[in-house]
């Protein structure tokens, strides 16, 4: 019954969305999100609303005006002297480690001597209120020997600049593949980068504690990471450091590593004045401070036979890494595990370049450098399809992995072999593409102005972290005598869904409602020496690792009932809130908080601890070669575009997508990563563009200027499904597959439809390249060169 | 010193400083957390609230805004709504349960100011139901960013929110709450600052009086270009005179020849008027900044603010429209032309502020185009912004007045442009004249928004655009998207 609203005709065809359900909300139900009705309600606490101390200062930053350069001359006497300033620091101030470089040496806290990009940290004011702190910034006398920046990280590569060595994969004799292809492509791209735009800025609150240590509240993907950093820059043990983390505003990558520094100055104020310090940055400083995802400028020259099949040839990578290392090293290695998305290259050489240059230093974004990897090869898909003159559709089919070409140029075997032709057989036909595919072919012969794209683009994402320690993950389990559940593991909450898969999966466990567990924050005093929540891999290693812990306690209760009731051991389970033991007749019951107590008094531990490190993972970086993925994750999305030709302007107005998670642990969760993963590809691909001046700044430095897509840029029709029947081959938690990253990519298939779309100007003979992000301006700019071509030809 | 009820709760004598923002109130001053703070420049949403004024009715009439650049004392005799005042004890508001139930929060940090535009939607649904439209969604929503979820769920949510018993806020049940705000208004002294000024004259002749003693003091209309100066710039905005509650620059006076539009009227208020009059200018407004700016965004704020890219100057320049200009010597009447004089730079003398904008009735023959460009539909800053007026009196234009916005230092109409037309059938080689005229006439910069190459040929291909339009031959040729035509 609706009373106030009627569903609008358009927004009526969609499919079903999932409702949350009642029930018992253990792993594979659509439960709610664990702070749901907190968030509502605004109850939801993060950084900024955290009451802080009466005395707490409020710490702004002074940050470098220019790209490159020495700092030759600071004077802070006039910032010192303002309006309710209490200390003011720099690198001079740093007891400890003054780099914070997460895996290599390369990111000083402050600037010390040199400059290396415009937003780099000079200093910090610490004042008695967020105002007066941001205000007294203002009054430092900064005096900086300019220098050219290097921005340009083509030019910086063919110079040799890198922050870290250029890296290999290759895989059979590249060079014979090309001369015993019948046709040899070649073409290139720039894929833009894109800002997190996570809607909580960085922030953190630190107190002094006793035992001349801290306690951070940060909002942070790793407060291990900020635990250690934070140590050594105090230069304190990491035992007097405490971290803690119960929700972001979102992090998407840019709280992984770069949530760091704010919490080292805020603890270096802390420690000074024996205050509490609260930073946050305001938008337009966060966005020139931080990193982003990485631009990249790739290349390819592939050969072909005269289906339109890869044999071979070599692809280049260039990521823009920014001023440092950073997790360049990782990220960039990503973009080359995936230059062959779904697709056997053959006998080809994939060259990774990191090329340094005097921007913030870019770092971890969903996909990780994956979605700048498959847009390379992507961009081949569409570009054979025009020279051989076939469907792109059938040409990224006739490319798949298949038996016979299945194993990767990393030497990876691709397992799940029949999945991904499976899964997108039933998206062509459920998205009716071919009949689409001929409508939108006689639409355009009619329609000069206005031209129809359509694109189907699969994703093959590799799952786990490249780097191979990071695959491990602990839990902590603790039941109270009321029968009461608490977890806490490693992995962080930034609206993901994590804290409430792993409550189903304790919940799933102990036979319990999951009313009765419950998830704390985040604590590095409670799990130590974790794993970034990152690469997807947040469910698959703390649910796991949650997993462990419930069943060893599960298992200790067994042994406990089965003395102290002299229950049969065997056949003992937890369901539906109880301990049963026995079939049939012979059945008993035990209400779990009953067991829970019986236990206590018993002296049987209630609490326990799980850790998991994922097996089979292995990669040789000296052959560039190994297993570096546990499994893949695979989707395929069918998007359709409508462009105006004379204006560029577009509109999405069609999305299909069907997505393997393995067996869902929460369809209505998964199904939202999926949707809120291809609504920020789509903005990668289309309205989100970084633009920097001439001198390094960032000018695209707020939401005004940067545009991430808005409630009208969800495409009027999205039809999102699970794929069905194929749980995950290896054994992660439940068979389920992760969800973060891998439709990310999906995203993609908005760009091919808009260059498919282009294409018709051309008759669909030429593959025009469209650069990202494909703003109005891009696609205009194309339509006018495809045009101005056809006119004089 | 502010008097205000916040969720139905009476806040007496607050004292900020006068450059003091709703959220910063809320979040510092009242230990209210609920409201989220994303961009401090009115972009995001996540600090929407939700502000009741009496109307002339003396009822409330509730409308969002941005509270991160709402000034605290315009708060003044009104009820601010916040995320915190909507559920009913543990019962929560229908905006709120469809949000649970859609999946529509993820990390949660947009969900209070999704969570306000939503109530705003269902207490408007309240009162006058109609069929939520795609349209009216975007309206309704497309102020407010999310990075998590896609806005599926979202958009789930706003059409099921019906569905749910209406659980009122127990405010809502108190009859007295519109009689004590409204009284509270009555009653507000003309000065609300203790430190600096805050003034709030109500009728022109204190405005003027105003204007003669501090010329220096800056108006504040919505104050959606004026806030960005303290929470982006950090300046001082301690010397304010506010404009919003001055009886005569809140009129729309219809005259014969055309009405006469307060400088302080709210966009949104002029929305029916221009549907009605103009519905290319009104479609220009539903992308003109959000439903949160819009409610509080003035036309006589637009005009002056004097931007190269404000929207509504490039559409009153091709509909003729005149200012009225007034101050402490008197009122003076001004074509729109010129009033811009080089960029930001304008014809208003210190002492001066607008009164009104005089917006002509359309005349029997006459067209209106209106095509804004920019990277993103919603909420977006015009790339290029393209009016285009004319007849067609026996097979040739007339009366062709084409104004640009984004192209030039100023908002200006392209005299050779017009002339290349002018007497014209809408013929390709009048086009192409008038394109080279075009080409000459503008040398639009390079910025964020767009490069100059881009800019001049999207202007030219806009021309383009209007000539296939006009052309019969063409008639059934599809030259706009459905969801930009109009
Ligand atoms: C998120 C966001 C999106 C936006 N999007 C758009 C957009 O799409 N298109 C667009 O054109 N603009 C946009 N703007 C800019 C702004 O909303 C408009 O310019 C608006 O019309 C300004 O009106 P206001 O009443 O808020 O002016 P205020 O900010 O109150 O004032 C602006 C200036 O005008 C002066 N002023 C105000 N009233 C008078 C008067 N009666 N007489 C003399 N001077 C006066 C003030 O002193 C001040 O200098 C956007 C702003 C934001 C924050
Ligand atoms: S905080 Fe972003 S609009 Fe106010
Ligand atoms: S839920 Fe995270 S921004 Fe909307």
């Amino acid at each position: 019954m609706r009373t106030l609203t009627e569903l609008a005709p358009e927004a009526s065809q969609q499919a079903p969305s999932p409702r949350a359900e009642t029930g018992s909300g253990a792993a594979g139900q659509s439960r709610i999100h664990e702070s749901a009705v907190k968030h509502v309600t605004g109850r939801a606490a993060y950084i900024d609303d955290i009451p802080c101390p009466a005395d707490t200062l409020h710490v702004a930053l002074g940050l470098s005006p220019v790209a490159h350069g020495r700092l030759t001359r600071l004077d802070l006497e006039q910032v010192k002297a303002a309006p309710g300033v209490v200390d003011v620091i720099t690198i001079v101030d740093v007891p400890g480690h003054t780099d914070i470089g997460p895996v290599f040496p390369g990111d000083p806290l402050f600037v010390d001597d040199e400059i290396s990009y415009v937003g780099q940290v000079i200093f910090a004011v610490a004042a008695e209120s967020y105002q007066a702190a941001r205000k007294a910034v203002r009054l430092a006398e900064v005096e900086i020997d300019e220098q050219p920046a290097s921005l340009d990280p083509v030019a910086a590569a063919e110079r040799g600049e890198f922050v870290r060595p250029t890296h290999h994969h290759q895989s059979g004799d590249w060079e014979q593949a090309l001369r015993d292809a019948t046709y040899v492509l070649e073409g290139e791209q720039f894929v833009g980068g894109q800002e997190h735009f996570y809607l909580e800025g960085q922030a953190c609150l630190v107190t002094p504690s006793e035992d001349e240590g801290v306690v951070i509240h940060t909002s942070n993907q790793h407060p291990s990471e900020t635990q250690k950093l934070v140590a050594e820059v105090l230069d304190i043990p990491f035992h007097a450091v405490t971290a803690e983390m119960r929700r972001m505003g979102g992090g998407f990558g840019g709280k992984e590593t770069q949530a760091s520094p704010w919490a080292c100055i805020a603890a270096l104020i802390a420690r000074r004045t024996h205050r509490a310090a609260k930073l946050r940055l305001p938008r337009a400083e966060d966005m020139r401070a931080t990193g982003k995802r990485h631009p990249f400028h790739n290349r390819y020259r592939l050969g072909i036979d005269d289906q339109g099949v890869l044999v071979g040839g070599e692809i280049t990578v260039i990521g823009d890494c920014g001023y440092s290392p950073d997790l360049s090293d990782a990220v960039v290695d990503r973009a080359m595990f995936h230059s062959d998305n779904a697709y056997s290259l053959g006998q080809a050489r994939v060259t990774g370049h990191r090329a340094k240059t005097h921007t913030a230093s870019n770092t971890a974004f969903r996909g990780f450098g994956g979605p700048q990897g498959v847009m390379i090869i992507e961009q081949v898909m569409d570009d054979i399809a025009r020279h051989i003159g076939e469907d792109p559709l059938t040409v990224r089919k006739r490319n798949l992995y298949r038996p016979g070409r299945d194993v990767t140029h990393y030497g990876q075997r691709v397992e799940q072999l029949q999945l991904l032709h499976d899964l997108i057989g039933e998206l062509e036909q459920s998205s009716d593409y071919w009949a689409r595919r001929q409508a939108i072919s006689d639409f355009n012969r009619e329609s000069p102005i206005i031209k129809k794209g359509l694109a189907l683009t699969p994703v093959k994402f590799g799952i786990s972290f490249t780097v191979q320690h990071l695959n491990q993950a602990g839990a902590l389990l603790h039941v109270y005598t009321d029968g009461s559940v608490q977890i806490n593991h490693g992995g962080t909450e930034m609206g993901q869904g994590l804290h409430t898969k792993v409550c189903q999966v304790v919940a799933r466990e102990l036979g319990l409602d999951i009313e009765r567990v419950r998830i704390t924050a985040t604590r590095t005093d409670k799990v130590p020496n974790t794993s970034p929540t990152a690469a997807s891999s947040g469910a698959d290693l703390n649910g796991q690792a949650a997993k462990d812990a419930a069943s060893k306690l599960r298992e200790r209760l067994f042994d406990f009932a089965a003395e102290h009731y002299r229950l049969d051991r065997d056949g003992m389970r937890l369901e539906g809130g109880a301990l049963v033991a026995g079939q049939g007749e012979a059945e008993r019951r035990l209400p779990w908080a009953e067991l829970v107590q019986a236990a206590y008094l018993g002296r049987v531990s209630l609490s326990e601890k799980g850790f998991y490190a994922t097996p089979l993972i292995h990669y040789d970086r000296n052959t560039g070669k190994g297993r570096p993925f546990y499994y893949y994750a695979h989707g395929a999305a069918v998007s359709e575009v409508e462009v105006d030709t004379l204006s560029g302007e577009y509109q999405v107005t069609r999305v299909d997508i069907l997505h393997d998670v393995g067996d869902s642990l929460n369809p209505a969760i998964d199904i939202g990563q999926v949707e809120g993963a291809f609504i920020q590809g789509m903005g990668w691909m289309t309205s989100e563009e970084l633009k920097w001046n001439d001198a390094g700044r960032l000018v695209s430095d707020g939401p005004a200027t940067y545009k991430i897509p808005a409630f009208g840029d969800l495409p009027p029709v999205m039809n999102v499904k699970l794929l069905e029947g194929h749980p995950n081959s290896q054994a992660s938690i439940y068979r389920s597959k992760a969800v973060g990253e891998p439709p990310f990519m999906l995203g993609i298939s908005v760009w091919s439809a808009l260059r498919d779309a282009l294409a018709s100007l051309a008759d669909y003979r030429v593959a025009p390249q469209l650069d990202t992000p494909a703003t109005p301006e891009r696609v205009l700019m194309v339509a006018q060169a495809l045009r101005d071509a056809q006119g004089a030809a | 010193m502010i008097d205000f009820y916040l969720n139905g709760q009476r806040q007496s004598g607050v004292e900020v400083p006068p450059d003091t923002s709703v959220l910063e109130l809320l979040r510092t001053r009242l230990a209210k957390t609920g409201t989220k703070e994303g961009c401090a420049s009115g972009d995001c949403g996540a600090c929407t609230v939700t502000i009741g004024e009496p109307n002339a009715d003396g009822e409330l009439e509730y409308r969002t805004a941005n509270a991160c650049i709402t000034p605290a004392h315009q708060l003044q005799g009104c009820h601010l709504v916040t995320v915190e005042g909507l559920a009913r004890g543990d019962a929560l508001h229908p905006a709120q349960a469809a949000m649970v139930e859609c999946h529509a929060s993820q990390c949660g940090f947009c969900t209070p100011g999704i969570v306000m535009s939503l109530f705003t939607l269902h207490e408007t649904q309240r009162r006058t139901p109609a069929p939520l439209t795609q349209a009216r969604l975007e309206q309704a929503l497309g102020g407010n960013l999310c990075r998590c979820t896609g806005y599926r769920p979202i958009r789930d949510a706003a059409l099921t929110m019906g569905d749910y018993p209406d659980t009122h806020p127990s405010w809502a049940d108190d009859p007295g709450l519109a009689v004590d705000v409204g009284k509270q208004r009555q009653e507000s002294p003309a000065e609300l600052a203790s430190q600096g000024h805050f003034s709030a004259p109500r009728d022109l002749a204190a405005l003027r009086r105003l204007k003669a003693e501090r010329p220096q003091a800056r108006l504040v209309a919505g104050a959606t270009d004026l806030w960005l100066e303290t929470t982006q710039q950090l300046k001082a905005l301690d010397d304010l005179v506010d404009v919003r509650r001055v009886a005569e620059l809140n009129e729309i006076e219809a005259t014969d020849d055309g009405w006469w539009i307060g400088a302080a009227v709210p966009l949104s208020r002029l929305e029916p008027l221009l549907e009605e009059a103009y519905p290319a200018f009104a479609h220009l407004l539903h992308r003109f900044a959000s439903q949160q700016i819009r409610n509080r965004a003035t036309l006589g704020g637009n005009i002056a603010n004097a931007s190269p890219i404000g929207d509504s100057p490039p559409v009153l320049l091709a509909l003729e429209a005149r200012l009225l200009l007034d101050g402490p010597d008197g009122e003076r009447e001004l074509p729109l032309g010129d009033f811009f004089l080089d960029y930001k730079k304008t014809a208003l003398a210190d002492n001066e502020f607008i009164r009104s904008i005089f917006l002509p009735r359309p005349t029997a023959e006459q067209n209106l185009k209106v095509w804004k460009l920019s990277k993103r539909r919603e909420d977006d800053i015009s790339a290029v912004l393209a009016a285009f007026a004319w007849r067609l009196e026996e097979g040739v234009m007339r009366d062709v007045r084409l104004a640009f916005g984004g192209m030039a230092a100023i908002p200006r109409r392209v005299p050779r442009t017009e002339a290349a037309l002018e007497g014209q059938a809408p013929s390709l080689e009048a086009f192409a004249a008038a394109k080279a005229a075009l080409d000459q006439e503008l040398s639009p910069m390079s910025d964020v928004r767009g490069s100059a190459e881009y800019r001049k040929l999207a202007a030219a291909n806009l021309l383009e655009r209007l000539r296939l339009m006009i052309d019969t031959t063409h008639n059934d040729t599809k030259v706009t998207l459905d969801a930009y035509a109009h």
